[in-house]
Protein backbone atom coordinates (compact mmCIF):
# COMPACT_ATOMS: atom_id res chain seq x y z
CA UNK A 1 0.00 0.00 0.00
CA UNK A 2 2.62 2.33 0.88
CA UNK A 3 4.74 1.59 -2.11
CA UNK A 4 1.58 2.26 -4.27
CA UNK A 5 0.93 5.90 -3.00
CA UNK A 6 4.22 6.55 -3.11
CA UNK A 7 4.72 5.65 -7.06
CA UNK A 8 1.71 7.55 -7.73
CA UNK A 9 3.45 10.62 -5.80
CA UNK A 10 6.27 10.04 -8.14
CA UNK A 11 4.30 9.93 -11.54
CA UNK A 12 2.90 13.32 -9.70
CA UNK A 13 6.07 14.97 -9.86
CA UNK A 14 7.30 13.43 -13.18
CA UNK A 15 4.56 15.20 -14.68
CA UNK A 16 5.49 18.45 -12.85
CA UNK A 17 8.45 18.05 -14.02
CA UNK A 18 7.88 17.68 -17.59
CA UNK A 19 5.15 20.65 -17.16
CA UNK A 20 8.11 22.73 -15.79
CA UNK A 21 10.32 22.22 -18.77
CA UNK A 22 7.73 22.57 -21.47
CA UNK A 23 6.21 25.94 -19.37
CA UNK A 24 10.44 26.79 -19.63
CA UNK A 25 10.40 26.04 -23.43
CA UNK A 26 7.07 28.17 -24.00
CA UNK A 27 8.16 31.31 -21.93
CA UNK A 28 11.64 31.59 -23.82
CA UNK A 29 9.99 31.00 -26.76
CA UNK A 30 7.57 33.59 -26.32
CA UNK A 31 10.77 35.97 -25.16
CA UNK A 32 12.83 35.61 -28.11
CA UNK A 33 9.54 36.31 -30.20
CA UNK A 34 8.47 39.46 -28.70
CA UNK A 35 12.30 40.64 -28.60
CA UNK A 36 12.95 39.95 -32.51
CA UNK A 37 13.01 42.63 -35.36
CA UNK A 38 14.04 42.17 -38.66
CA UNK A 39 18.21 43.03 -39.21
CA UNK A 40 19.86 44.96 -41.46
CA UNK A 41 23.04 42.66 -41.91
CA UNK A 42 24.48 39.23 -42.04
CA UNK A 43 27.76 39.59 -39.35
CA UNK A 44 29.82 36.24 -40.68
CA UNK A 45 32.55 34.95 -38.16
CA UNK A 46 34.90 32.13 -38.67
CA UNK A 47 36.61 30.79 -36.07
CA UNK A 48 35.23 33.92 -33.61
CA UNK A 49 36.77 36.42 -36.05
CA UNK A 50 34.96 38.75 -38.06
CA UNK A 51 34.99 37.56 -41.84
CA UNK A 52 32.42 40.52 -43.72
CA UNK A 53 29.31 42.11 -43.04
CA UNK A 54 26.94 41.89 -45.91
CA UNK A 55 23.77 44.34 -45.97
CA UNK A 56 20.43 42.08 -46.50
CA UNK A 57 18.63 44.89 -48.77
CA UNK A 58 21.07 43.78 -51.62
CA UNK A 59 20.48 40.16 -53.25
CA UNK A 60 24.16 38.81 -53.33
CA UNK A 61 26.22 35.39 -53.31
CA UNK A 62 29.43 35.33 -50.94
CA UNK A 63 31.76 32.52 -50.89
CA UNK A 64 32.77 32.38 -47.36
CA UNK A 65 36.44 30.32 -47.31
CA UNK A 66 38.19 29.40 -44.33
CA UNK A 67 40.67 27.11 -44.76
CA UNK A 68 40.23 24.58 -47.28
CA UNK A 69 36.32 24.69 -46.24
CA UNK A 70 33.62 26.75 -48.20
CA UNK A 71 30.39 27.81 -47.41
CA UNK A 72 28.06 30.01 -50.02
CA UNK A 73 26.21 32.47 -48.08
CA UNK A 74 23.18 33.51 -49.87
CA UNK A 75 21.28 36.50 -49.61
CA UNK A 76 17.77 37.59 -51.01
CA UNK A 77 14.78 39.62 -50.16
CA UNK A 78 15.96 40.52 -46.53
CA UNK A 79 16.72 37.12 -45.83
CA UNK A 80 20.11 35.34 -45.55
CA UNK A 81 20.95 31.43 -45.76
CA UNK A 82 23.64 28.85 -46.41
CA UNK A 83 22.95 27.58 -49.81
CA UNK A 84 25.80 25.00 -50.11
CA UNK A 85 28.41 24.03 -48.42
CA UNK A 86 31.17 21.63 -48.60
CA UNK A 87 30.86 20.51 -44.62
CA UNK A 88 29.68 16.78 -43.52
CA UNK A 89 26.58 17.37 -42.03
CA UNK A 90 24.83 20.06 -43.95
CA UNK A 91 23.09 20.94 -41.17
CA UNK A 92 23.43 24.91 -42.12
CA UNK A 93 22.40 24.53 -45.03
CA UNK A 94 19.00 22.48 -43.52
CA UNK A 95 18.94 25.30 -41.77
CA UNK A 96 16.88 27.52 -44.18
CA UNK A 97 16.79 31.38 -43.44
CA UNK A 98 16.97 33.98 -41.13
CA UNK A 99 16.20 37.10 -41.09
CA UNK A 100 15.42 38.39 -37.68
CA UNK A 101 18.12 40.56 -35.43
CA UNK A 102 19.71 37.71 -33.51
CA UNK A 103 19.14 34.61 -35.56
CA UNK A 104 22.17 32.51 -36.64
CA UNK A 105 22.82 29.83 -38.62
CA UNK A 106 26.20 27.71 -37.03
CA UNK A 107 28.60 25.60 -39.04
CA UNK A 108 30.15 23.88 -36.26
CA UNK A 109 32.29 21.20 -38.44
CA UNK A 110 33.96 24.94 -40.30
CA UNK A 111 33.30 26.90 -37.20
CA UNK A 112 31.83 29.56 -39.31
CA UNK A 113 28.98 31.84 -37.80
CA UNK A 114 26.22 33.61 -39.76
CA UNK A 115 24.57 35.99 -37.16
CA UNK A 116 21.48 38.52 -38.41
CA UNK A 117 22.74 42.38 -36.70
CA UNK A 118 21.59 45.93 -37.17
CA UNK A 119 18.03 47.38 -37.72
CA UNK A 120 15.19 47.99 -35.39
CA UNK A 121 16.00 47.21 -31.66
CA UNK A 122 12.45 46.03 -30.42
CA UNK A 123 9.19 47.58 -31.34
CA UNK A 124 9.24 49.80 -28.41
CA UNK A 125 12.40 51.68 -29.77
CA UNK A 126 10.14 52.29 -32.96
CA UNK A 127 7.11 54.17 -31.10
CA UNK A 128 9.72 56.60 -28.83
CA UNK A 129 11.44 57.51 -32.60
CA UNK B 1 39.23 -3.59 -9.87
CA UNK B 2 37.13 -7.73 -9.63
CA UNK B 3 37.26 -9.30 -13.18
CA UNK B 4 33.14 -9.21 -12.94
CA UNK B 5 33.34 -5.31 -12.50
CA UNK B 6 35.42 -5.21 -15.43
CA UNK B 7 33.06 -7.52 -17.44
CA UNK B 8 30.02 -5.51 -16.25
CA UNK B 9 31.98 -1.81 -17.47
CA UNK B 10 32.88 -3.64 -20.69
CA UNK B 11 28.99 -4.82 -21.79
CA UNK B 12 27.95 -1.66 -20.84
CA UNK B 13 29.92 0.90 -23.10
CA UNK B 14 29.59 -1.54 -25.57
CA UNK B 15 26.06 -1.37 -25.21
CA UNK B 16 26.27 2.52 -25.05
CA UNK B 17 28.23 2.48 -28.09
CA UNK B 18 25.84 0.68 -29.94
CA UNK B 19 23.13 2.78 -29.08
CA UNK B 20 25.05 6.11 -30.18
CA UNK B 21 25.45 4.38 -33.43
CA UNK B 22 21.96 3.69 -33.66
CA UNK B 23 20.76 7.22 -32.89
CA UNK B 24 23.46 8.23 -35.93
CA UNK B 25 21.74 6.16 -38.28
CA UNK B 26 18.02 8.21 -37.03
CA UNK B 27 19.09 11.83 -38.71
CA UNK B 28 16.73 13.61 -35.98
CA UNK B 29 19.07 16.51 -36.05
CA UNK B 30 18.73 17.51 -39.56
CA UNK B 31 15.75 19.78 -38.81
CA UNK B 32 16.91 21.44 -35.73
CA UNK B 33 21.03 20.59 -34.96
CA UNK B 34 21.55 19.13 -31.45
CA UNK B 35 17.46 17.06 -31.28
CA UNK B 36 18.26 13.64 -30.87
CA UNK B 37 16.65 10.61 -29.19
CA UNK B 38 19.48 10.01 -26.10
CA UNK B 39 19.15 6.48 -26.63
CA UNK B 40 22.57 6.00 -24.57
CA UNK B 41 20.71 7.28 -21.81
CA UNK B 42 19.28 3.92 -21.20
CA UNK B 43 22.11 2.42 -20.29
CA UNK B 44 23.37 5.22 -18.20
CA UNK B 45 19.47 5.34 -16.36
CA UNK B 46 20.19 1.61 -15.75
CA UNK B 47 23.52 2.32 -14.55
CA UNK B 48 22.50 5.07 -11.95
CA UNK B 49 19.93 3.08 -10.57
CA UNK B 50 21.11 -0.37 -10.62
CA UNK B 51 24.53 -0.06 -9.98
CA UNK B 52 25.35 3.36 -8.20
CA UNK B 53 26.46 6.94 -9.80
CA UNK B 54 30.41 5.76 -9.84
CA UNK B 55 29.73 3.43 -11.87
CA UNK B 56 27.57 5.98 -14.26
CA UNK B 57 29.86 8.65 -14.06
CA UNK B 58 32.52 6.05 -15.77
CA UNK B 59 30.31 4.71 -18.45
CA UNK B 60 28.91 7.71 -19.70
CA UNK B 61 32.51 9.51 -19.70
CA UNK B 62 34.08 6.48 -21.82
CA UNK B 63 31.13 6.56 -24.18
CA UNK B 64 31.56 10.24 -24.53
CA UNK B 65 35.39 9.82 -25.41
CA UNK B 66 35.00 7.06 -27.48
CA UNK B 67 32.20 8.26 -29.61
CA UNK B 68 33.67 11.38 -29.85
CA UNK B 69 36.94 9.85 -31.28
CA UNK B 70 35.11 7.33 -33.95
CA UNK B 71 32.25 9.39 -35.34
CA UNK B 72 32.75 13.12 -34.53
CA UNK B 73 35.91 15.50 -33.56
CA UNK B 74 36.82 17.26 -30.53
CA UNK B 75 34.68 20.30 -30.58
CA UNK B 76 31.93 17.91 -30.34
CA UNK B 77 33.33 15.76 -27.31
CA UNK B 78 33.18 19.22 -25.54
CA UNK B 79 29.67 19.92 -26.47
CA UNK B 80 28.84 15.95 -25.42
CA UNK B 81 31.24 16.18 -22.19
CA UNK B 82 29.74 19.62 -20.70
CA UNK B 83 26.08 18.04 -21.80
CA UNK B 84 26.94 14.65 -19.99
CA UNK B 85 28.53 16.20 -17.11
CA UNK B 86 25.38 18.53 -15.93
CA UNK B 87 22.88 15.75 -17.18
CA UNK B 88 24.33 13.10 -14.61
CA UNK B 89 24.84 15.66 -11.65
CA UNK B 90 21.29 16.47 -12.39
CA UNK B 91 19.81 12.97 -12.56
CA UNK B 92 22.17 11.31 -9.50
CA UNK B 93 20.59 14.27 -7.28
CA UNK B 94 17.05 13.31 -8.60
CA UNK B 95 17.40 10.01 -7.96
CA UNK B 96 18.68 10.87 -4.16
CA UNK B 97 15.28 12.94 -2.93
CA UNK B 98 13.94 9.42 -4.26
CA UNK B 99 10.88 11.60 -5.27
CA UNK B 100 11.08 10.94 -9.39
CA UNK B 101 10.45 7.45 -11.38
CA UNK B 102 12.95 6.80 -13.89
CA UNK B 103 11.02 9.01 -16.08
CA UNK B 104 11.29 12.23 -14.44
CA UNK B 105 15.03 11.17 -13.87
CA UNK B 106 15.17 11.08 -17.39
CA UNK B 107 13.55 13.82 -18.43
CA UNK B 108 15.47 15.96 -16.23
CA UNK B 109 18.71 14.77 -17.83
CA UNK B 110 17.73 14.99 -21.72
CA UNK B 111 16.39 18.49 -20.41
CA UNK B 112 20.13 19.27 -18.64
CA UNK B 113 22.19 17.90 -21.84
CA UNK B 114 20.84 20.31 -24.17
CA UNK B 115 20.92 23.06 -21.76
CA UNK B 116 24.86 21.78 -20.97
CA UNK B 117 25.58 21.81 -24.62
CA UNK B 118 24.27 24.82 -25.40
CA UNK B 119 25.64 26.56 -22.48
CA UNK B 120 28.82 24.87 -23.83
CA UNK B 121 28.66 25.93 -27.63
CA UNK B 122 28.05 29.65 -26.25
CA UNK B 123 31.28 29.70 -24.62
CA UNK B 124 33.63 28.24 -26.97
CA UNK B 125 31.63 30.61 -30.05
CA UNK B 126 31.59 33.52 -27.37
CA UNK B 127 28.37 34.30 -29.09
CA UNK B 128 24.48 34.28 -27.29
CA UNK B 129 22.54 33.68 -30.18
CA UNK B 130 22.48 30.04 -29.83
CA UNK B 131 20.29 30.30 -26.97
CA UNK B 132 17.60 30.58 -30.49
CA UNK B 133 17.71 26.86 -30.23
CA UNK B 134 16.71 26.40 -26.77
CA UNK B 135 12.94 26.09 -26.82
CA UNK B 136 13.23 23.27 -29.22
CA UNK B 137 15.94 21.61 -27.64
CA UNK B 138 14.16 21.93 -24.72
CA UNK B 139 10.76 19.99 -25.83
CA UNK B 140 12.93 17.94 -27.78
CA UNK B 141 14.94 16.97 -24.55
CA UNK B 142 11.86 16.40 -23.18
CA UNK B 143 9.65 14.04 -25.07
CA UNK B 144 13.16 12.30 -25.44
CA UNK B 145 13.41 12.06 -21.83
CA UNK B 146 9.64 10.69 -21.30
CA UNK B 147 10.35 8.02 -23.89
CA UNK B 148 13.61 6.85 -22.58
CA UNK B 149 12.46 7.37 -19.15
CA UNK B 150 9.66 4.72 -19.52
CA UNK B 151 12.41 2.20 -21.63
CA UNK B 152 14.62 2.29 -18.93
CA UNK B 153 12.06 1.90 -15.98
CA UNK B 154 10.86 -1.45 -17.46
CA UNK B 155 14.83 -2.18 -17.92
CA UNK B 156 15.44 -1.38 -13.64
CA UNK B 157 12.13 -3.06 -12.93
CA UNK B 158 13.17 -6.43 -14.80
CA UNK B 159 17.34 -6.92 -15.08
CA UNK B 160 18.52 -7.25 -11.47
CA UNK B 161 22.19 -6.62 -10.30
CA UNK B 162 24.24 -7.74 -7.22
CA UNK B 163 26.54 -4.29 -7.39
CA UNK B 164 28.67 -6.19 -4.93
CA UNK B 165 30.04 -8.65 -7.70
Amino acid sequence: MKDWSKAVKRRKNDLILIFAALLLAAALWGALAVFRSEGAYALVTVNGEEYGRYALDKDTQQSIISGEHSNLLAISEGGARISEADCPDKLCVNQGEIRYSGQSIICLPHKVVVEIVGGERSNIDAVVR
Amino acid sequence: MSAGRVARYALLIALALVLSYVELLVPLSVVVPGVKLGLPNLVIVFALYRLGARDAWIISLVRVVLVSVMFSNAFAMMYSICGTVLSLTLMSLLIKTGRFSTVGVSVAGGVAHNIGQILCAMLLLSTSRIAYYLPVLLVSGTLAGVLIGIASGLLVERVKTDPQR
